[in-house]
């Protein structure tokens, strides 16, 4: 495998034409990557996917995209607790025109549109003048897990690991609309990053929220994550952070929020990340006529992550299975365990609740007998949802929350 | 399949949590340059590896295509049509066949 290496992404149209065909630039090659393999078990495949270590601010990654970046959490990182180590936490970019110097100093954020005082703060701004509020939260990819979609659908296809669970710190988004001065008539917030389309035609990623829930004293704008500054990879200097909701509404190096007096109708709210109005996001491959509603709040999931399928354990000792939980968009109210395919389960022992939005672990002991067993997981949220057994499918690939399980062999 | 038997639950310790490790100091942010991997892959040749890797590569690298399962010709054109009219892609129209036919085919490659 080879690896070129610009020294700016922002590249232009004009020196890319210039280089001629890519496969000329492909013949500058310098094999720069500390590299392993993985076989992620994708049905049809294909599955194998490099290690990476060459993304800055970052440890060892599943590389599903290099430009514009899709780094995935390598899944036994899961299993180190319920706080995703920042260089481990998966990065998503729509985009490849991705700043790649931001300046602490002169940095401003700017709040406009439908206010009575437009403003402009520097992160010290933020950082002295505003309520500092801290949240554990999980961040998930709207398409965590695509890859398991059977049908497959096109897409990223991320096994797992697009996920993970940070506590945030920052300032409320409410504090700072407070401070501009929402005008009546406002209806929705939208949101900003740094990041540019390839083109001025092209459609900017930007993201609204009702004002309702803008100003509902949760969703704020985080400056931290797990105790320091973020990744410039995963938004820095400033990230929204939507607890409960998926991750497509989490706009990194977040500088421009604009409240608007109508309803934001721009491509990546009216027609991308779009979910059929069902339970669970389900509907057939081919379905037609189903309404499709903007993707919105996360629902349950559990995973067990000590152990892999595939793995042989000891037959009659105890077995300890543990693992993570999260609730979507509220807390883990149990998780349980069976290992006679669904039939009886057995509620397990959660781990510390570090906050509703963020995960939880698990653990149960078991004595397999020798011989094959699946060890199915299944978290109950605190609104009574559960896990489904069946697994969901829509044409985007989105919100995959099927009970995972994870196939033994004791001997 | 041979029956496994759950046991009582015993606390035998949860994985070791990194500590949240909010220090009380201070958070200082600092400014940060970085430089991002350019493009990983190149395509296997075949006929139409020229013209997916001229038309394809200036909005993302080669795993992007990669890594997709096999796609019908028709899910691979109305891909590309996104591509072109909604992320306003620089594409080639005379290329779009050899392109559909390149990845419609891709896992043989």
């Amino acid at each position: 495998m080879r690896e070129d290496r610009a020294p700016h992404p922002l590249i232009t149209r004009r020196l890319l034409l210039g280089a001629g065909a890519m496969g000329g630039l492909a013949l500058l090659a310098k094999p720069s990557w500390a590299e392993t393999m993985v076989d992620l078990p994708l049905p049809g495949g294909p599955g194998q996917r490099s290690i990476s270590t060459a993304f800055p601010e970052k440890g060892a990654m599943i590389l599903q995209r290099t430009r514009a970046p899709l780094l995935e959490t390598p899944f036994d990182v899961f299993d180190q607790g319920v706080f995703t180590p920042n260089d481990r936490f998966y990065v998503r970019w729509h985009w490849p025109v991705i700043p790649v110097s931001v300046d602490a100093e002169t940095f401003a954020l700017k709040i406009g549109g439908h206010v009575n005082k437009p403003l402009s703060l520097s992160l010290k701004d933020l950082l002295k003048d505003f309520p500092r509020v801290e949240l554990a939260a999980v961040n998930q990819c709207s398409g965590n897990s695509r890859g398991f979609f059977e049908p497959r659908v096109a897409g990223g296809e991320w096994a797992n690991g697009a996920m993970g669970n940070a506590l945030w710190a920052g300032v409320r988004l409410k504090d700072i609309l407070d401070r501009a001065g929402v005008k009546s008539g406002a209806v929705q917030v939208r949101f900003t990053g740094l990041d540019q389309a390839l083109g001025p035609e092209a459609p900017r990623f930007v993201k609204s929220l009702d004002l309702d829930h803008a100003r509902d004293g949760e969703v704020m704008i985080a400056y931290a994550m797990n105790g320091a500054q973020l990744p410039l990879l995963n938004g820095f200097p400033l990230r929204l952070v939507v607890p409960g909701w998926f991750s497509t509404y989490w706009i990194k190096m977040l500088d421009d929020i604009e409240v608007l007096d109508q309803p934001d109708t721009n491509f990546w709210m009216k027609t991308a990340y779009k979910i059929p109005d069902t339970p669970g996001a389900d509907m057939k491959p081919g379905e037609t006529g189903v309404p499709m509603v903007p993707i919105s709040t996360m629902i349950p999931r559990s995973f067990l992550t000590n152990h892999s399928s595939g793995e042989t354990v000891a037959a009659g000792a105890p077995l300890l299975v543990r693992g993570i939980a999260f609730g979507g968009d509220c807390g883990v109210e149990r998780v349980d365990i069976s290992t006679d395919g669904g039939k009886t389960w057995i509620s397990t022992e959660l781990g510390k609740d570090e906050g509703k939005y963020g995960f939880r672990q698990w653990q149960a002991s078991l004595t397999p007998e020798p011989g094959n067993f699946s060890v199915m997981v299944r978290c109950t949220n605190e609104n009574g949802l559960a896990q489904p057994g069946t697994a969901n499918w829509n044409p985007g690939g989105y919100m995959r929350n099927v009970i995972e399980s994870t196939d033994l062999v004791a001997a | 399949m041979p029956r496994s038997r759950l046991l009582a639950i015993v606390l035998l310790g949860f994985a070791s949590m990194p500590p949240a490790a909010l220090a009380e100091a201070p958070l200082e942010l600092k400014s940060v340059t970085v430089e991002l991997p350019f493009g990983d892959k190149v395509f296997p040749r075949a006929p139409g590896a020229d013209e997916v890797s001229r038309n394809c590569l200036f909005c993302h690298s080669a795993g992007m295509l990669l890594y997709q399962p096999a796609l019908s010709k028709s899910a691979w054109i109305k891909i590309i049509d996104k591509m072109i009219d909604v992320y306003k892609a620089p594409v080639v129209e005379a290329d779009i066949p050899a392109i559909v036919n390149y990845l419609t085919d891709l896992e043989a490659k």
